[in-house]
């Protein structure tokens, strides 16, 4: 266990809070920097999805996570980002300027899509970003001179100024920095004051007005930011699938991002990435297992889907902050061995019963 | 000394029929503390949501000669004006430090541009907010709970929080909502101190609700009471205890035989 003794403001400000962080996280970004060398082709280009996975789930987090508003249109923001960035690649822009032109845009449509976000909140505000998700989906499918419709528009390799991404490791590189970028950036804003003020307006949007806060202001803020985000996945996406077609985009592609972020674990960075690997991790591991289970299910139809309800349902009763609550309470068991008590995170829980028995 | 800082006239608010404040004038002078009592449902709390704009009304608040009625709701925190709920308001799954820091997005400067890439000018900003914050840590004995989630935090501990983070905005007037309410005795007279030290060390001005009459005659320099979103009496707080409107708001008319 480690006790720090804070002597000065920046120990509370810095993003590594201590040596020890600093070393592991280090040590991560080694790995993560020599995986090219360390797994096979295919191992590595599912990687460069759960990076995808992992930037979009930041983009959510920040909206449902941080600022407390629901949406269950992601996969448009998605689209609009995968589809500027096919667009805008075929008329030869190099990728660090496709990339801003697709956040931008993917910006504004969020800003759109945020606006009636001023008014609904909870369910409403559900089903107001799904019916914008179904339009954006007829959209694609019709738009047939941009997005090449139902028949779908083929993407070329990603670009940076005459040096192509054509191997998997250099775009596993590229997916790697905008990454890195990405988490810097949202951790940045977390710990200044637009970030607080997301968490405000989660928490109580009443007395984060009484402090100052507009909430008009922010939640607008917010949904750009996370649409941008989201839009900046989707310019990946884009060079990692090489063909788009409108049905990669639909309702289903929004719940499993919801539902990623949930697993991953509700209000965390880190969940973000938990999410997205577990996302990415569960339908391999059911085709692993598939063949040794019975047939009746094993070879079911709508086997996926059933085991990524039954998990999102599990996590909900048993661990609702997900995987990163999990994670930080294997820590702690570390961290006090041997002293850590099976009841030592049970306390808060049950407070939290009798509050809402209110 | 003694120009009003807010004055509030003819003020009304109405919920479908029911006029929960009617017609009610005050003024609140600089340097006091000015209490508003009255039983419940006497529209106590309904002024301060008007005051915060988060009620519509009808009638004039001014605050230091500007009209409020004017301003969207979230500028009011801006002009100095803080608050705290009767049924305490923070933001739950944020640590006491983050709440307090809340406190200070008032004097935001930064940009977001500046926010995401963390410029020097945003970390000397977070340092200015930090020391202001640690003053009102200091201030209201909250050290020991400074990281501590406000979600698994007592009851009469949260109440400080709250108005820790009223504080922590700098404001010059302070709207307190029954800032005794689920406090025990010793609470209670913690309370008591610090609105005083509020009023005389910090110079902030404090309109407050409240039931304690212990307290409310202990701190306030001037009483108003209300029943039924009228006007009763105002004056001192022994004044008004012992005026017979109020007597009878409380315990009803004694029945002449």
């Amino acid at each position: 266990m480690r006790f720090i003794f804070k002597t000065d403001y920046d120990q509370d400000i810095r993003l590594f809070k201590h040596g020890g962080q600093k070393f592991w996280y280090g040590v991560l970004l080694l790995a993560l920097v020599a995986a090219p060398w360390l797994m096979p082709e295919y191992f590595l280009a599912q990687l460069s999805f759960i990076l995808i996975y992992g930037i979009v789930g930041l983009g959510l987090m920040l909206l449902s996570g941080y600022t407390g508003l629901i949406s269950l249109g992601h996969a448009a923001f998605l689209a609009v980002g995968a589809y500027t960035e096919a667009f805008l690649a075929a008329r030869g822009w190099p990728f660090p300027l496709s990339l801003v032109g697709a956040a931008v845009l993917a910006a504004a449509t969020g800003i759109v899509v945020g606006l009636p976000a001023l008014r609904v909140k909870g369910i409403y505000l559900a089903i107001a970003t799904m019916a914008f998700g179904f339009i954006v989906e007829e959209v694609l499918a019709r738009w047939e001179s941009v997005t090449g419709g139902n028949s779908g528009r083929s993407v070329g390799h990603l670009q940076i100024f005459g040096w192509k991404a054509d191997s998997e490791a250099s775009f596993y590189y590229v997916a790697l920095v905008v990454a890195a970028l990405v988490t810097v950036g949202i951790l940045n804003l977390l710990r200044a004051p637009t970030g607080r003020a997301f968490v405000a307006i989660r928490d109580s949007e009443i007395s984060a007005r009484s402090m100052g806060i507009s909430l008009a202001r922010y939640k607008t803020t917010s949904f750009a930011l996370s649409a941008a985000i989201t839009g900046i996945a989707g310019a990946l996406y884009a060079h990692k699938l090489r063909i788009l077609t409108p049905d990669q985009f639909t309702i289903m592609q929004s719940i499993e991002m919801l539902m990623m972020i949930v697993v991953g674990g509700i209000g965390s960075v880190h969940g973000a990435f938990f999410g997205a690997a577990f996302v990415i991790a569960l339908p391999q591991v059911i085709a692993l297992v598939k063949d040794y289970l019975p047939a009746a299910i094993g070879q079911a139809t709508g086997l996926q889907p059933t085991v990524f309800g039954l998990v999102l349902v599990g996590f909900i009763l048993l661990e609702p902050y997900g995987i990163y609550g999990r994670w930080l309470k294997v820590r702690t068991y570390f961290q006090l061995f041997p002293l850590y008590r099976r009841g030592l995170f049970k306390r808060q829980k049950a407070f939290m019963k009798s509050e809402r028995l209110r | 000394m003694n120009s009003p800082m807010l004055s509030v006239e003819g003020l009304s608010v109405a919920f479908g029929g029911v006029k929960a404040v009617a017609d009610v004038s005050f003024e609140v002078n600089t340097g006091e503390v000015f209490t508003l009592i009255g039983p419940n449902g006497a529209g106590k709390t309904t002024i301060f949501n008007a005051i915060s704009l988060i009620v519509p009304a009808s009638g004039r608040i001014r605050f230091d000669g500007r009209d409020l009625m004017t301003l969207a709701p979230h500028q009011v925190a801006k002009l100095g004006i803080a608050r705290t709920f009767q049924n305490i308001e923070l933001f739950e799954q944020a640590t006491v430090l983050q709440n307090l820091l809340i406190g200070r997005h008032v004097h935001r400067r930064a940009t977001l541009a500046a926010e995401l890439l963390f410029l020097p000018s945003v970390r000397r900003e977070e340092h200015e907010f930090r020391e202001a914050v640690e003053k009102v840590i200091d201030f209201l004995d909250l050290a020991h709970y400074r990281d501590q989630l406000v979600h698994g935090l007592p009851y009469g501990v949260r109440k400080v929080v709250e108005l820790a983070r009223a504080l922590a905005t700098g404001p010059r007037l302070l709207l307190l909502d029954e800032p005794s309410s689920g406090l025990n005795v010793e609470e209670t007279d913690d309370m008591a101190f610090w609105i005083h030290d509020i009023q005389r060390d910090l110079g902030i001005t404090v309109l407050m609700v409240e039931h304690d009459m212990g307290l409310v005659s202990k701190v306030s320099t001037r009483v108003l009471a209300l029943n039924h979103g009228e006007m009763l009496a105002q004056g001192t707080a022994a004044e008004v205890q012992s005026h017979p409107g109020v007597v009878e708001a409380y315990l009803g008319v004694a029945e002449v035989t």
